[in-house]
């Protein structure tokens, strides 16, 4: 039986030096990867090991002019169950059954599914998620979130719109502003394992969420809220379909007030408000549709005062020119009437305008010729879209220049046959009353960062010399006239200088009889600091512009003006 | 007094050596199994107890075979053949038998206790070689001596290969060495290198899912099934220098399938780190030292053989192990001795231990 040589003993060293040479390697390897290639791999084992769960950033709050919170954020709470933290689940399945109000079969089949989080309910009052967070229910998570809220539900909801459950802006300014409003979501990067429960008291790395700017308005809640109730009262009054009011600073464009009844509940935007045959989808388009903006209408004698300031721009016509209304004009093989059956027999351009007298307007129309018109109303921007900032905006629908003939110039001169927003017009009106500045019609004034509080005061564009400044001030004053002794006489304030036109257009097919009564009015006359345009859609009874529109913004201004500072001048009346 | 004290102190470095390696093994199977024992038994230690159970009873075993006078394995030889006949055909009975886990046969099952005779077969072996080595001393200066010796392996080796490649690889290194020690020439084992590569890439070339595996190991970050090589690599990688601390890997919460098996070593690097995984690799060194050194000082060759054999053993599986999970080698299921959870693979190992510490207190008595 064999003893153990040298040799043997030799190739057992050999052995092992073999075996240290292949351990040698290893650690070789391990050096490598635990060193050269260790951020390579626990990166991505963090990425495995990491489940991000946002927190929601705060939304920008909206307020006036004046800092009175529009739409602010009320505090909810997202209730949700974690499976592997449950101990009670019965204790749980009775609690949330109470106090949301469910079903308790359903809050079971929640509890006792097997998954990392399962979400129970979300939007539940704070009150009622403290009350669960109190009970100590081991598994039971109460999230704090946020739900926009708007304190004054249905004022100016056509202007701001709501928001989505993830808070994202859906109509409106929300939707304009929803990058200045939304903000940055932060995160909890929690350490989860494979199933993506929770570690416990493992570190989490927090990353705070950015609230959202807040965003100044220039509407002023006071005015919005004179011109609602003035647009309630007179669409109750009158059965009207509906009632638009728009209130803007002529000088640059800062809307104080849009109305357009009728409006609806930002804090419950899904219900409509009315009976309707339409789907639903299609029924909250049009609940939550803004018609002073999204939809185009005849405009009828507001439009005289574009035609009359173009008119006397290009020096067609002066204010003293002598003109006779038999109560029509024949044109080409058309008979086109005037309001006034009998007609107005003589009267000057000025006075013209005060009668709202249709032939006079067919007159200057025919002397400007369509080229000049159309030169004057793109200055007055009225081929393009105002730029306001609110989505969905509408353009207006004009002739092609080659079909405009005699009637259609004749039509276009006393605001028929052709179709523009309410906006528009207010723009066009306050260019001719404010010096010829085409200014941008807006809402949004600045955004605030209330952390830094850093401002960032939003650009608007003017243009100048839409009309020239002796236009503008024959034409304030001529527009005075016509509420101190013309056809707006109802818009009369005692004390105040006003300015205005009045409409009654006949929507299409005319054989409806189915009409806009509109009053454009402003104040002061001689400079102007608001401009207000009333559209009552389809009233019943009478419907002429001048007997029941112009009130409206005389009740309105009645308010407004001393509200805004505007001194009485004690003009004389006669 | 010779026979005691003198001898005892010589292993007892051995024994410290393999009983920390023991306990080392058993902190990380808890470290590693509680997680999920909590989550399938409501019991975190369940993987411990079983654990405990074999390295309790296999660390018994070991001290009363190191008591045993392994020279008297020499006087039986037709109990050795017997023995190396009956592994054959247990192993044989595995395969026609057994049961299947994973896809493959591996387990017996005798009552209440299954294990793995492929464990047991490394055991018989060393010792059946080492005989046979030992007796036929001189043949090993011949080709045909070496080539007899390795033809005499195929009825362990061969059973075991077609359901275990990983393990018949062992087994053929483990021949290899021994044979190499057995013999006074080296050029002649280069040949037989090759030809050792050879039958490797023949057991690796006769299953599908081992060609595929070679795919994955040249890219496992981009191949659908390199999932388990990335999650280990992942908690490699993550580990650093000094390791997230006991008990604090990530991987093993369900990332990582069964960390407490042959990808235990990541989990090692991931929660001790580089310096900690370093130290196990060291302290692994240390027993192969141990091992080589009692093997170098037995007079006899048998008792050289065998120390020589199990050092071959417990080299090469802890390399293939580490290289797998560092996928520096394609993936095959390996446990790393001592440490990755598997009650028959601890308790045979500790056996063979037995036979080296018993060659080490019986090695100069002649």
């Amino acid at each position: 039986m064999g003893k153990s040589k040298t040799y043997h003993r030799k190739k057992c060293l050999f052995l092992f030096c073999f075996l240290c040479l292949l351990l040698l390697i290893l650690m070789g390897r391990l050096i490598d990867l635990m060193i050269f290639q260790a951020d390579h791999y626990s990166k991505l084992a963090t990425d495995l090991h990491q489940r991000e769960r946002s927190i929601k950033a705060a939304r920008g709050i909206v307020y006036d002019r004046n800092g009175v919170k529009l739409a602010s954020n009320s505090q909810v709470c997202t209730i949700s169950v974690i499976h592997s933290q449950i101990k009670d689940p019965d204790s749980i399945v009775k609690l949330l059954a109470e106090k949301l109000n469910l079903g308790e079969e359903d809050i079971r089949n929640k509890v006792e599914k097997v998954s990392s989080r399962e979400k129970i309910k979300s939007n539940v009052p704070k009150e009622t998620g403290d009350e669960i967070r109190l009970a100590h229910l081991d598994g039971v998570k109460v999230d704090e979130d946020y739900k926009r809220y708007y304190p004054y539900d249905d004022l100016a909801s056509k202007v701001l719109g709501f928001c989505g459950s993830d808070n994202q802006g859906i109509v409106g300014l929300e939707v304009t502003y929803d990058e200045v409003l939304s903000g940055q979501p932060g995160k909890i990067l929690t350490l989860t394992d494979y199933k993506g429960i929770e570690i416990e008291n493992a570190p989490e790395e927090r990353v705070e969420p950015i609230d959202g700017k807040s965003l100044y308005l220039s509407i002023d809640v006071n005015l919005q809220q004179y011109a609602m109730q003035a647009a309630k009262k007179v669409m109750k009054q009158k059965e009207a379909k509906s009632v638009s009011i728009i209130l803007m600073n002529p000088q640059n464009g800062e809307i104080y007030a849009m109305v357009d009844l009728p409006e609806y509940n930002l804090n419950d935007p899904f219900t409509l408000n009315q009976k309707t045959d339409l789907k639903k989808q299609d029924a909250l388009n049009q609940m939550w549709r803004n018609s002073c903006i999204n939809d185009t209408y005849e405009p009828g004698s507001t439009f005289k005062i574009i035609t009359a300031a173009a008119g006397l721009s290009e020096g067609v016509v002066g204010l003293s020119d002598q003109f006779s209304c038999p109560g029509y004009r024949i044109i080409e093989d058309r008979k086109i009437r005037c309001h006034k059956v009998g007609g107005h027999g003589t009267e000057t351009f000025k006075e013209g305008v005060m009668n709202s007298c249709n032939p006079v307007f067919m007159d200057v129309g025919a002397r400007l010729g369509a080229k000049n018109t159309y030169k004057y109303w793109r200055k007055l921007g009225l081929f393009e879209k105002t730029g306001i900032d609110v989505p969905g905006e509408a353009n207006s629908i004009m002739h092609p220049i080659k079909e405009i003939k005699a009637v259609e110039l004749a039509t276009m001169s006393f605001g028929q046959s052709f179709q523009i927003t309410p906006l528009q017009l207010l723009r066009a009106a306050s260019a001719v009353v404010n010096g010829g500045k085409l200014v941008t019609p807006h809402f949004g004034i600045k955004s605030v960062d209330e952390n830094t509080g850093e401002e960032t005061v939003f650009p608007w564009t003017e243009k100048s010399g839409a009309v020239s400044k002796e236009t503008s001030d024959i034409m304030k004053d001529v527009l005075e006239a016509v509420v101190s002794e013309g056809t707006g006489k109802n818009a009369k304030i005692e004390g105040y200088r006003i300015g205005g036109k009045t409409a009654t257009s006949q929507k299409l097919p005319r054989s409806a009889h189915k009409y806009i009564s509109s009053f454009l009015g402003f104040a002061p006359a001689d400079n102007p600091i608001i401009m207000g345009l009333v559209l009552i859609n389809e009233p019943t009874g009478i419907y002429y512009g001048g007997t029941i529109a112009a009130p409206v913004l005389k009740e309105i201004f009645e308010n407004v003006l001393p509200y805004m500072g505007v001194k009485e001048s004690y003009v004389e009346t006669p | 007094m010779k026979k005691g004290s003198c001898r005892v102190p010589k292993d007892l470095n051995t024994l410290i050596l393999v009983l920390v390696l023991v306990g080392f093994g058993l902190v990380m199977v808890f470290s590693t199994s509680s997680y999920k024992a909590n989550q399938l038994f409501g019991n975190k230690a369940y993987w411990l107890i079983r654990q405990s159970i074999w390295a309790v009873l296999g660390t018994t075993v070991m001290v009363l075979i190191s008591g045993f006078d392994y020279r008297k394995l020499k006087m039986l030889p037709e109990l050795m053949t017997f023995g190396y006949i009956g592994m054959s055909f247990l192993l044989i009975l595995t395969l026609l038998i057994g049961s299947v886990t994973k896809g493959s046969k591996r387990w017996l099952s005798i009552g209440p206790v299954s294990f793995q005779p492929s464990e047991l077969s490394k055991l018989v072996l060393i010792l059946f070689l080492a005989r046979y080595l030992a007796v036929h001393e001189k043949q090993m200066k011949t080709t045909k001596g070496i080539f007899t010796a390795l033809f005499l392996t195929i009825p362990v080796i061969g059973p075991v290969g077609i359901e275990n490649a990983s393990t018949s690889i062992i087994l053929l290194a483990i021949a290899g060495m021994m044979i190499f020690v057995s013999s006074p020439w080296y050029k002649r084992f280069f040949v037989m290198i090759f030809l050792g590569i050879g039958a490797v890439v023949v057991i690796i070339g006769s299953r599908a899912y081992r060609l595929e595996r070679l795919v994955i190991w040249m890219d496992p970050e981009h191949h659908p099934k390199g999932h388990q090589t990335m999650q280990g690599l992942y908690a490699i990688g993550s580990g650093g220098l000094f390791g997230k601390g006991l008990g604090k890997s990530m991987q093993k919460l369900g990332f990582l399938p069964e960390p407490q098996n042959d990808m235990i070593f990541s989990i090692i690097c991931e929660e001790l780190g580089l310096l900690g995984a370093l130290g196990v690799i060291l302290l692994f060194l240390l027993l192969l030292y141990q091992f080589i050194r009692i093997g170098m000082e037995s007079m006899d060759l048998f008792g050289t053989l065998i120390a020589a054999g199990v050092a071959a053993h417990l080299g090469i599986q802890i390399f293939i192990n580490i290289a797998v999970v560092t996928n520096t080698i394609p993936n095959t299921g390996i446990p790393l001795p001592f440490i990755s959870y598997g009650g028959s693979s601890l308790f045979f190992l500790l056996v063979e231990i037995g036979f080296v510490l018993s060659v080490a207190r019986h090695n100069k008595a002649g």
